[in-house]
């Protein structure tokens, strides 16, 4: 399930990219680029998974929901710091 | 187990060429003079931001399942040899793999980001010849 919300965080993510670019003034790339990352990784480890232990290529569980949260929520605070780290809206150092 | 350290090895290597290629840029001034171009360390950015991203949010799953705790050895799969063993079988398979698929990704969109550059001079100078 986490492998499933994290790819639909990117679908989300890469979507508002688009609507927002040309301007990038809230590195929602960097966002969806986060979200990108992990949803190949966990999509091969799922594949070699499936293919070697015949394991399930999607886990649906209450465990794994509550993992796919904390996951975005995660990719957000990464995200959220360092767009405060940048301050495109000079809101901190003015 | 363990398998993000391999992407997280490459983000590591990959952060210090982009530095790298950074200062070559500056030293060049291709980064103030192409302006419609992206420069190379910002298409390597992407890939840092993959893999750094990815390896992140996988640490945050491994420690989820009580693969990476905060005291030494900080894998619980070295804590028997056997356990050790399936560990590196996995980093040589799965993080191997992982970290391949997401360089497949980047030459890809690095790929495209390429062709519509040159879809878009070669407009700006039909349009340009036109008046």
């Amino acid at each position: 399930m986490y492998f499933i919300l994290t790819c639909l965080a990117a679908v989300i993510t890469t979507l508002l990219w688009y609507i927002k670019s040309p301007e990038n003034k809230y590195k929602l790339g960097f966002l969806s680029l986060i979200y990108w990352g992990a949803t190949i990784m966990w999509f091969i480890d799922h594949l070699i998974g499936y293919l070697i232990e015949r394991g399930e290529i999607f886990e649906i569980n209450l465990d794994a929901t509550m993992l796919g949260i904390v996951v975005i929520i995660t990719g957000l605070v990464i995200w959220e710091i360092s767009l405060l780290i940048s301050d495109p809206k000079k809101v901190i150092v003015k | 187990m363990a398998c993000f350290l391999v992407p997280m090895g490459e983000s590591v290597i990959m952060s210090i060429v982009q530095r790298i290629v950074e200062k070559r840029e500056k030293k060049s001034g291709k980064l103030n003079t192409e302006k419609n171009k992206l420069s190379m360390s910002s298409k390597i950015s992407w890939l840092n931001k993959l893999l750094w991203g990815g390896s992140a949010l996988l640490a945050i799953e491994h420690i989820w399942h009580g693969e990476v705790v905060p005291w030494f050895p900080f894998l619980t799969a070295m804590e028997s040899p056997e356990e050790t063993s399936a560990m590196l079988n996995e980093i040589s398979t799965n993080g191997i793999f992982m970290a391949i698929a997401v360089t497949i990704v980047w030459v890809i969109m690095v790929i495209i980001s390429d062709k519509m550059e040159k879809v878009r001079d070669i407009s700006v100078e039909k349009s340009k010849s036109s008046v």
